[in-house]
């Protein structure tokens, strides 16, 4: 990817992330500004609960202050773009929107290579990958040791 | 922000303990689905009815040659991770390129739905972790699905005889492409968990019901309509049994007036006769916690079809929270049609809508009605042709081959032919007396060579697949009828002789025991005797 795209991409994934954020899928958030107005208070949204839930879902490791600072000022930078009247606007999700996608035939042009893709396996049975009986849950923030370990 | 490794939420933990607080006994079904006007099924204390609510999520696989986004094939049963590219695996630096003939699946399917269908649809990420979803998230159409707003029409019979028929009608909410994830073998003694990602990226389409239906036959029916449409379009083929056909039951019951309750998620349901159950046994889990003071907690439940019940799957953690994000790596996707088809275009890019809609086969509602105007059968027989596997186009071989009438025919393929197959478990295309054996079989009954009776005895035979043809077997059995007119009467005057007692009460005017003489005769001819025949010849005797 070029500087210049992984750019682009970074903005989106902010973006995102502003959005779901506002979106109020969170238990703890406690932003509750409706429509466009003043920089909301990014820095009260960014709180304990909403970093667990994170770390929850994306797996994610912020580490000590400084990340979670870092998380707060790419808020911030989003959020400037409330400042835009974007009524009746439709929003930009992506950059490709003008390109034509691409329809590819249904052809078989893959495949067959079981021994390579296996090679990146740590463990494997028979061909198989081989995963835990089933998706280990994070511990709960109290037993976490990790969580913002640095700050 | 460092990414850690396979940790997150429980997702679909299924529990393998013992099978929770099922009762042994199957419930009954007390739920009087009135077909006419909702469904009213009795609670326990029969205080105030129950309204159950039905919607249904269901997941069909494309068929077609390579996956959804990537050039491996889609194929069932082949050797562990032989048909995954590096895409289908999540190896980093690979992108998703959308297979033409999956968007062409979709089209059909929303068309032959009576759904709009929109020109312009986007593609999102469902972020969950799961060992077989290797990139943590599934590429969907959340926001913006490919079809919207449209309908399924099917026929219920409202008894079990089949003899009345009524058609309902669910709501389609949307039809969506999506990838399918790979496949997880759970090895508990080792505590560990294989992985197949050959079914990882496949094409599948989800078609999203609207919670219109109220019972568990209701829902079978649905689905087993859909499952023929789709058969039939040629956009999947829809075998439960091999998972190229999921479906998720959403249950809620309420009183009438109130808002709806709180609603489960029924999975794990591997064929229509356990959707029946499954939602049935959940309707009726529901009204017995409700009727004793409990609450029905919105999660989602396995159907354990050896125990006939629902089980909790999921852990703790109510609602998912997916992050659902546009996909970054696909522009939206744009369909055309007749008006807005763009000059000069290369034909392979693009999706013609109205192209596609021409060349729609006919679907099952419209076969169903072809037959009933074509071969004036009743509409219940059009329903069993066209839901039983080939037994249309063994109904229709046998009509052009005989002289007999559709409506004679009918009944030997649905009554003889049908319990046979039934019996044994066999397809039209199995069946061990060929459409040309009937055809004969039936003519030589149509020509007056072989009476009815007898014409069951050679089909028996026929059954047994020996080879024979049904005239040599006519021969060999000596089933002909008796042409003769004296020797059926002489046959007549005997049994006339040895049954005075009926000869009286005919006599008498009691004119209903001729059938009994008519009886005997054929018992002496062994089923050689034509019965109109023998009740003229016994007619006339008597009367003398």
């Amino acid at each position: 990817m070029t500087p210049r795209n992984r750019f682009r991409w970074r903005v989106m994934r902010v973006l995102a992330l502003c959005r779901w954020l506002r979106g109020g899928t969170v238990r703890a958030l406690r932003l509750g500004a409706a429509a466009a107005s003043s920089a909301p208070p990014s820095q009260d949204s960014v709180t304990v609960e909403v970093l667990d839930h994170l770390e929850r879902l994306a797996l994610v490791d912020f580490r000590d202050a400084e990340g979670v600072e870092r998380l707060r000022e790419a808020v911030r930078f989003a959020e400037r773009l409330r400042e835009v009247n974007t009524e009746g606007i439709e929003p930009l999700d992506s950059v490709l929107e003008d390109r034509c996608l691409y329809l590819r035939e249904d052809d078989v042009t893959e495949g067959n290579c079981t021994a390579e893709l296996l090679k990146n396996a740590r463990e494997k049975v028979e061909e198989y990958f081989v995963a835990p009986p089933g998706n280990i849950p994070l511990p709960e923030l109290e037993e976490r040791d990790t969580f913002l370990k640095g700050s | 922000m460092a990414a850690r490794g396979c940790g997150g939420v429980w997702r679909r933990a299924l529990q393998r303990g013992p099978g929770g607080s099922c009762s042994a006994s199957r419930p009954r079904r007390a739920v009087a689905c009135n077909a006419r006007g909702g469904a009213v099924p009795v609670g326990q204390s029969g205080l105030a009815p129950w309204v159950p609510v039905v919607g249904l999520e269901i997941h069909a696989q494309i068929t077609s040659n390579s996956k959804l986004f990537s050039g491996s094939q889609v194929q069932f049963a082949a050797p562990p991770n032989s048909l995954v590219s590096f895409f289908d695996a999540s190896l980093p630096g690979t992108l998703p390129v959308l297979n033409r003939r999956c968007v062409e699946a979709a089209v059909m399917t929303g068309l032959a739905l009576n759904c709009t269908i929109n020109k312009k649809s986007l593609f999102d990420r469902k972020h969950y972790f799961y060992a077989d979803l290797p990139a943590g998230y599934q590429i969907t159409q959340q926001r913006v699905p490919i079809a919207v707003n449209g309908s399924l029409s099917y026929s219920l019979c409202i008894d079990n005889k089949m003899s009345q028929m009524v058609t309902k009608t669910v709501r389609i909410k949307q039809i969506q492409l999506e990838q399918d994830s790979g496949k997880s073998l759970h090895d508990d003694a080792r505590s560990q968990t294989l992985v197949d990602l050959n079914r990882a990226g496949v094409g599948l389409m989800e078609v999203v019901m609207e919670p219109d239906m109220c019972c568990g036959e209701e829902a079978a029916a649905a689905v087993r309509e859909l499952q023929l449409i789709l058969q039939t379009l040629g956009s999947s083929q829809a075998i439960m049994a091999e998972g190229q056909l999921r479906v998720d039951a959403n249950v809620s019951v309420h009183h009438p007036g109130e808002p709806y309750g709180v609603r489960t998620e029924v999975k794990n349901i591997n064929s229509i006769r356990f959707l029946t159950k499954a939602v049935d046994y959940e309707i009726q889990r529901q009204i017995k916690e409700l009727e004793n003071g409990g609450t029905v907690v919105n999660e989602t439940r396995a159907f354990d079809s050896k125990l006939g019940c629902t089980v909790p799957m999921r852990d703790k953690e109510g609602k998912q929270d997916y992050r659902f994000m546009p996909e970054p790596n696909l522009p939206p996707l744009i369909l055309y049609d007749a008006k807005s088809l763009p000059a000069n275009v290369n034909h392979q890019q693009v999706v013609n809508i109205d192209w596609i809609h021409e060349r729609l086969p006919d679907l099952p509602s419209v076969k169903r009605a072809k037959l009933v105007e074509l071969y004036g059968i009743l509409p219940e027989h059009s329903f069993t042709l066209v839901n039983e596997d080939g037994l249309m186009e063994f109904f229709e071989d046998v009509v052009k081959r005989t002289q007999m009438k559709p409506k004679k025919v009918i009944g030997w393929i649905l009554s003889d032919l049908l319990s046979h197959l039934k019996q044994h478990s066999l397809t039209a295309n199995e069946s061990p007396i060929s459409s040309f054996l009937l055809a004969d079989l039936l003519n030589l009954l149509e020509n007056g060579d072989i009476s009815s009776s007898a014409a069951k005895q050679v089909f028996e035979e026929l059954w047994k697949g020996e080879g024979k043809t049904p005239l040599e077997i006519v021969k060999e059995k000596q089933l002909e009828l008796i042409q003769d007119q004296e020797e059926l009467e002489q046959i007549c005057q005997a049994v006339i002789d040895e049954r005075e007692k009926e000869v009286m009460a005919i006599k008498e005017g009691n004119k209903k025991v001729i059938n009994k003489l008519i009886g005997l005769v054929r018992k002496a001819t062994r089923g050689r005797a034509n019965p109109l025949l023998v009740k003229q010849i016994l007619e006339k005797k008597l009367s003398e």
